[in-house]
């Protein structure tokens, strides 16, 4: 049955088979059940309730039941007093708009209903983002209803009004600015050109105002590069799509680095096979923790920080030989696979793209340098297009940061932005706000700056907020509001206009704007009304500037010439990095969920599973199993672990340690964005806050610490709430893989066909079976997952949650193994199984080995819509049946809560609601979206808001499908292909979930299955890649599974 | 059961001519009234088929929201007007009735004051001319009466409970043989009863019987014995236990079910009067019906459409005019809205999702399938008990309403193909759970 010869894994406690490991394997649930909290939670002699309270009980139950039968509540139906014409109760409504948190972007599509904005889409317009979003951006729309939101404005620590906030701030900025002190506008990037221009207003108003702009992530390194090269101190545009070489120094492209959801549109093109597709692209990978990106490299190599630049260095010598350029010498560092690579993106000059996340100017500006040679600008690089989103610059804050402690400052207006949390020298910005005398922040919450400000003026919410923004030259977006502001807030730009002495509306300064300098008139003679109604309509504009495109490029090209030289930046490379450092390094990082922390206080995203190490809920010091080891913690499935205090730079932070393969030896990871104090009560004191860590060097932001980092074990013990090693594969070949030579060869590759023993000799699953199965005259739905597209960026599971009213559950239950999710992301690490010769302590070795950097696979997991369900055969009610059009049914009244059927499925996507979580205090402070009238409001009116006590799982989002289907039969047609799609699809950035009806011969699922014949019992499937996982139990689901390939030599296999 | 039947019958039709009585009463006060006062000769009233029908039209364009010929509405019926009233007046209380009235006229301020000082709205566009071929189409009417219509209009609670008994065996038939039979079975019993004592008599005469045979007949009928014999408690307790589980089931069934719930609403909105009277349609004011989940309880901005001009002085328009903040004298609406809160009658559990659109567009259903005669109720009531089992049983039986819809012309095909009966909702999943629960 198993042909593959490799491994796979959850855990490292599964590889090792240590005893709690499997003590616990064959239990789906935990040992302990602790229901009754009421009683003093965990306590040994809980759960023995006393003959009284059975009696009270039910007394009580008799009474409820009699009072109940008498008489039904009163409920009221109340409508509009004037209906707008728009708004239909019952039916969504969808407005294009802009998400802009700081630099990071994304085009959007708003589903509101009754005017409340309950879902965000992708724009399938947008030229960028085309129609992908992240777990931010989906979870962002609970940030709308977020408690923790200033519901007025606030002057002196006083809630005040905004006559009186306007008052009092125009007064002091006058008085200030006629003195000649400063005025600093502190803000994160902003994409906007208007609200640029509101700031230019403002200035006029009071010259001596200098506007701030910093990222939480600074990308300095990388626009100083380009200054130094080509004299531009720009973020070019880069596209991955043209891209068959892909060369990462720890940037992590597909998760949180620059622009991730563009990145993931354009990689995933190249990651996609079928008959017509035979090549992808290669990707290699060289970092020290094991990040999202690189856990889908093809060739990932562990460097050091201390080793980047060397790294760096090696593979611009091994260029520069083959392009006749001159080398540096510099100290030889043993990284595997530069050589190799560097081979290959010379054959594939001009096709290739090397990146690098290090913020150092040196480092990038020997990859620009390596791009350079190899061509790739103009081609894969567009240094005409340079991106906008990330316009910080660490040397203008550097010096705002020193006029802050000399009290060189009259004024400063923090726009948005929280450096007092989310700035290296946040403690240094603390203290210099004292010597101020205006400090305004117009922060949406009491966070971490704001309570340091005279005056909050809080900030509408993006959804709230009509905004235009400009991600890339020649590129616009606009961004509407879509509900009324829930409170008095007031957008941002309004209160610039408002204390500069303008009495417009920023939506009339927005729109005069854009007529005068967007709106070039139209042929139509329509005039700028339906200009600016298609723009609404659209979301996105684009505005072509074909002359400055011909004279920049000569400039760049006279720039090349002048700026060849790279001995400053190898000099400085020699001086800062180093072959062989000893002690440990700490890299710090951001988590595809929880990012800077901006939306830290958003429950969906502190319990989204990260991607790689599967934890909610903490940011934690990521170790390799030996670093661990020789610090003397051990980590079990259940997630206890030690915590650890670690001292870099003089700053002590202590956070459990969590054991993580992939993480090079010596090295150290940490998440920032967590350790919030004053962002709400979901985010306060969850994690510990890295950013102190973070240093300022040569005047640029570092997050790396290469030296004098100390870590030692507390006594404490601690627990990390993780999803996964909780259900094991029990070795069975559930993920099928193979390389891309193979996959040439053979398109079959990498499949495992399983056979079963019948009298007649063995035989596919399929060819005996006691079930009848079903005819679907209708539809028949179904679900493609690629592997191989599949980055593992959780996007998926947070719009599911959105779109189905998922509960969110709270770290303890995390721990009890009771997270919720309809749709998790399964990874796994793999290796070579070693070989069969070696002794038990030689294999035991081997398999450390190759634990320490394993290959990686993304198996995202819903309910797999089995044809021979054998759920629907164990409930005593049936309370979960299939449809005649291929669904399982989940019917949630009839539900008693037995869970045989979550102990009968085998891909175990079943979830138990074990408490009541919504109108519950226990998780009011954990799953807000069911427990205020504010949360609630984001809810899905279209489905049920599940209670205690009754099993729930994926429905293929059938309210989606349902709708469609009135939608079509009310236009008396059928469904068209594409229409109808499920909330994890239409999120997916690498398009590798495909939704559809099996049924229709023309729809992309029938022809990407290349469906041959159906009938009752089964899918005759020619796609070779296409397999169901556990196909060996012929439960014949509806979703299929297309193998993994990795772009790798044929017989090669290190990892 | 039948008897009760017979009494609402009777009461009913009592009701009726009570009805008629009174409104004979009206009109001919109202008739004689004039007499008395002065004479008006009709005789300048045309009688040309053109004049009634340009009449009729703006009769019926104008005058029918308020008015009927014979009948009282919103306000008087106007049969025989021309004989009460002469023309001058009419054609001057026609285009502006506040004058007349305020001008003191003794028969306009009666009849103001008879219809709660209800104003008529002003016609003053009206030529003279039209008001008199509107008079000359009441004439008509008045003259050539009880359209066959009109008649059935009027009888139509009487005609409906004829139609209902026309259904089945008359019910008095069926008290006359009930009764019948009844005396049947009591004769039997007599009959009976006299062979039985007749034939103990012959047998307790009879000396060569032996002992077993005489105990037989000397045994008389205990009935003390045969009330406390196990048998008979045990009959009975079981007959007791299972009409009580009978009926605390059937209660348990009826928990939450609100059938015939009947509130009265905050404002005495009546359909029979909107929907059945005036015969608007239910999508003027449901806005969602065709196109949403929700049919829609029509916002107060709908109710304006026609209440801006319409009864403006009732005093349950005034609270659509306080929920606006309207002044009617300005015409302008002030700030302080407030939303009516209807009492909802139609409480689906939020576990199930029922949407309009797809019962009304695509399935073709007339509102009353579900809502009963809503045109003939003043006070809406829940007229279906909207169980799970209704909606299954609707299901079951009701043919797809497929023509012309191209989205089923693929399963009508595979349908008739193995099946020879018509293509039921149930047939096409209309009895799963997720298409109502998800």
């Amino acid at each position: 049955m198993k042909d593959s010869k490799k491994t796979y894994w959850k855990g490292l406690e599964e590889l090792a088979q240590d005893e709690s490991f499997k003590k616990y394997a064959q239990k789906e649930f935990p040992e302990y059940l602790p229901v009754n909290l009421q009683k003093g939670g965990f306590d040994e002699d809980e759960g023995s309730s006393s003959r009284r309270d059975f009696l009270k009980l039910m007394g009580f139950g008799v009474a409820a039941a009699s009072l109940a039968a008498c008489e039904a509540p009163v409920r009221k139906a109340i409508p509009y007093l004037n209906k707008p014409v728009d708004v239909d109760p019952g039916l969504a409504n969808y407005y294009a708009s802009t998400y802009v948190n700081g630099g990071d972007y994304c085009s959007v599509v708003v589903k509101t209903r009754e005017g409340r904005p309950i879902k965000i889409e992708g724009n399938t317009l947008s030229p960028i983002t085309r129609g992908g979003v992240s777990a931010q951006v989906e979870a962002s729309v609970l940030s709308l209803y977020d408690d923790a939101r200033l519901k007025k404005p606030f002057l002196n620590g006083k809630a005040s009004s905004w006559e009186e906030v306007d008052k009092d701030i125009r007064g002091k900025l006058r008085s200030i600015s006629t003195s000649g002190d400063k005025i600093c506008l502190v803000s994160n990037t902003i994409l906007s050109p208007t609200t640029k221009a509101v700031i230019a207003d403002f200035q006029a108003k009071f010259p001596n105002t200098e506007h701030v702009i910093y990222d939480t992530y600074s990308a300095e390194g990388l626009k100083s590069a380009h200054q130094n090269l080509f004299g531009q101190a720009v973020v070019p545009s880069l596209d991955f799509s043209k891209a068959e070489v892909i060369v990462s120094f720890a940037a992590d492209f597909l998760g949180t680095w620059i622009s991730p959801i563009e990145f993931t549109k354009q990689y995933s093109q190249t990651r996609k096979l079928n008959n017509g597709k035979k090549t992808m692209s290669r990707h290699y990978h060289f970092e020290a923790n094991l990040s999202l990106t690189g856990a889908n490299a093809d060739y990932r190599s562990m460097v050091k920080p201390s080793q980047e630049g060397l790294a760096v260095a090696a593979l611009y010598n091994a260029i520069a030989k083959k392009a006749g350029a001159p080398g540096y010498n510099t100290a030889k560092v043993d990284v595997k696979f530069i050589e190799k690579a560097a081979d290959e993106l010379w054959a594939k000059r001009g096709r290739s793209l090397v990146v690098g996340g290090s913020n150092d100017p040196a480092v990038q500006t020997v990859i620009a340098k390596i791009n350079d040679l190899l061509g790739n600008y103009g081609k894969t690089i567009d240094i005409e297009t340079p991106v906008n989103f990330r316009q910080g610059s660490d040397r203008q804050m550097a010096g705002f940061i020193n006029d802050l402690k000399g009290g060189r400052i009259g004024a400063v207006i923090f726009l948005n932005a929280n450096p007092v949390y989310n700035h290296p020298q946040g403690s240094e910005i603390a203290s210099g706000l004292e010597k101020i005398k205006l400090k305004v922040s117009t922060t949406d919450r009491m966070d971490e700056t704001a309570t340091l400000c005279d005056v909050v003026a809080p900030d509408n919410h993006y959804l709230e907020s009509w905004n235009d923004a400009e991600p890339k030259p020649g590129h616009y977006s606009l961004a509407q509001p879509v509900i009324r502001p829930l409170f008095n807030t007031r957008q941002v730009q309004e209160t610039l206009l408002s204390w500069a002495g303008s009495p417009q509306t920023y939506f009339d300064y927005l729109q005069d704007n854009w007529k005068t300098n967007f709106y070039q008139g139209d042929d139509t003679g329509l005039g700028f009304q339906t200009f600016w109604d298609k723009l609404l309509h659209d979301g996105v504009y684009e505005h072509e500037k074909a002359a400055i495109d011909e004279v920049s490029e000569d400039g760049v090209e006279e720039a090349f010439e002048g700026n060849s030289d790279l001995s400053g930046a190898f000099a400085a490379i020699g001086k800062n990095y180093k072959a062989d450092n000893g002690g440990y390094e700490l890299v710090l990082y951001q988590k595809v969920g929880l990012g800077d922390g901006s939306q830290a206080n958003n429950p969906w995203l502190q319990e989204m599973p990260d991607p790689v190490s599967k934890a909610t809920w903490d940011n934690y010091f990521t170790m390799s199993q030996a670093d661990a080891e020789a610090i003397g913690v051990t980590m079990t499935p259940e997630g206890d672990t030690s915590y650890a205090s670690l001292t870099a730079g003089g700053q002590t932070v202590k956070a459990p340690v969590l054991i993580q393969p992939g993480q090079t030896r010596g090295t150290i990871g940490l998440a920032l964005g967590y350790g919030r104090s004053k962002a709400g009560k979901v985010a306060d004191n969850v994690g510990a806050n890295a950013y102190p860590l973070a240093s300022m060097k040569d005047g640029v932001a570092n997050y790396s610490v290469h030296s004098d980092v100390s870590i030692a074990v507390d006594a404490e013990k601690a627990k990390i709430a993780r999803t996964q090693t909780h259900q094991t594969i029990m070795g069975r070949s559930i993920i099928q893989e193979s390389t891309l030579p193979a996959y040439k060869k053979d398109p079959a590759a990498g499949r495992v066909y399983p056979k079963i023993a019948t009298s007649e000799g063995f035989k596919a699953p399929g060819a005996i079976s006691l079930w009848k199965g079903h005819e679907y005259n209708n539809h028949h739905w179904g679900l493609i997952v690629d592997m191989n597209s599949c980055t593992g960026c959780s996007a998926c599971t947070v719009s599911c949650q959105a779109e189905n009213n998922v509960p969110v559950v709270g770290k303890q239950e995390v721990l009890n193994r009771r997270e919720m999710h309809w749709i998790r992301i399964d990874r796994y690490y793999t290796s070579n199984e070693p070989e069969e010769g070696l002794g038990k302590i030689n294999k035991l070795r081997a398999m450390e080995d190759a634990s320490d950097n394993p290959e990686v696979v993304f198996q995202p997991m819903m309910c797999q819509h089995c044809n021979n369900a054998p759920c629907e055969t164990v409930c005593p009610v049936a309370a979960t049946t299939h449809s005649s059009e291929g669904i399982n049914q989940m019917t949630y009244n009839r539900c008693i809560g037995t869970r045989y059927c979550a102990n009968n499925c085998p891909y175990k996507v079943r979830r138990f609601n074990w408490f009541k979580y919504h109108d519950n205090d226990q998780f009011a402070d954990a799953n807000t979206s069911m427990n205020s009238n504010l949360g609630k409001m984001v809810l899905n009116p279209d489905v049920t808001v599940r209670s205690r006590g009754v099993m729930e799982k994926c429905s293929l989002c059938v309210q989606r499908i349902q709708a469609g289907k009135l939608e079509a039969r009310k236009e008396n047609r059928r469904p068209v292909d594409g229409e109808i799609t499920t909330a994890c699809a239409s999120a997916c950035p690498a398009d590798a979930l495909l939704f559809g009806d099996m049924n229709d011969p023309n729809s992309r699922i029938s022809k990407a299955l290349k469906i041959k014949e159906k009938d009752k019992t089964h899918v005759e499937v020619g796609e070779p890649r296409a397999y169901h996982v556990l196909e060996e139990l012929n439960v014949n689901p509806n979703v299929f599974y297309l193998t993994k390939i990795r772009n790798k030599d044929l017989g090669s296999e290190e990892a | 059961m039948v008897k009760k039947f017979i009494n609402d019958r009777i009461t009913r039709l009592l009701q009726i001519k009570a009805l008629k009585l009174s409104f004979t009463l009206i009109l001919s006060v109202l008739y004689f009234q004039p007499a008395f006062s002065q004479e008006s000769s009709p005789g300048d009233i045309p009688s040309d088929e053109a004049s009634i029908a340009a009449g009729k039209a703006t009769f019926q364009e104008l005058c029918t929201v308020c008015h009927a010929v014979d009948k009282r509405v919103v306000g008087p019926a106007l049969m025989n007007v021309y004989e009460r009233r002469d023309l001058p007046w009419i054609i001057s209380f026609v285009k502006n009735s506040q004058k007349v009235i305020s001008s003191g006229d003794p028969y306009a301020v009666a009849l103001y004051n008879e219809y709660n000082k209800t104003q008529m709205s002003n016609f003053d566009y009206l030529s003279d001319e039209e008001i008199i071929n509107i008079v000359a189409y009441i004439k008509h009417e008045t003259d050539n009466p009880a359209t066959p219509q009109a008649a059935a209009s009027e009888d139509a609670a009487a005609g409906g409970a004829e139609a209902v008994e026309q259904g089945g065996i008359p019910s008095q038939y069926l008290t006359a043989i009930l009764a019948g039979l009844l005396v049947i079975l009591v004769i039997i019993l007599g009959v009976l009863m006299l062979i039985i004592s007749v034939l103990t008599k012959y047998l307790k005469d009879k000396k060569d019987l032996d002992e077993e045979s005489q105990e037989l007949v000397a045994q008389k009928l205990d009935f003390g014995k045969f009330f406390t014999s196990s048998g008979f408690l045990g009959l009975m307790i079981f007959l007791f236990a299972a009409v009580a589980f009978k009926s605390v089931i059937d209660g348990l069934y009826t928990v939450g079910v609100q059938q015939n719930y009947e509130p009265t609403q905050p404002i005495a909105f009546s359909h029979a009067l909107h929907a059945g009277e005036y015969e608007i349609d239910c999508n003027y004011c449901h806005t969602g019906v065709m196109k949403s989940k929700n049919a829609n309880i029509p916002s107060a901005n709908i109710c304006m459409n026609c209440h801006g001009q319409i009864l403006t002085e009732s005093p349950e328009i005034a609270k659509i005019y306080k929920a606006l903040d309207y002044d009617k004298r300005t015409q302008t609406y002030g700030p302080n809205q407030k939303p009516i809160e209807w009492v909802r009658i139609h409480n689906l559990p939020d576990l199930a999702y029922f949407n309009h659109s797809q019962h009304v567009k695509v399935g073709g259903i007339e509102c009353q399938t579900c809502h009963g005669e809503i045109q003939e109720m003043t006070v809406v009531k829940q007229h279906a008990n909207l169980t799970m089992g209704w909606c299954i049983d609707c299901h079951r039986q009701t043919d797809v309403n497929t023509v012309g819809n191209k989205y089923y012309d693929q399963l009508v095909e595979l349908h008739e193909a193995s099946n020879k009966n018509q293509l039921k909702v149930k047939d096409i999943g209309g009895l799963e759970c997720s298409k109502c629960h998800y």
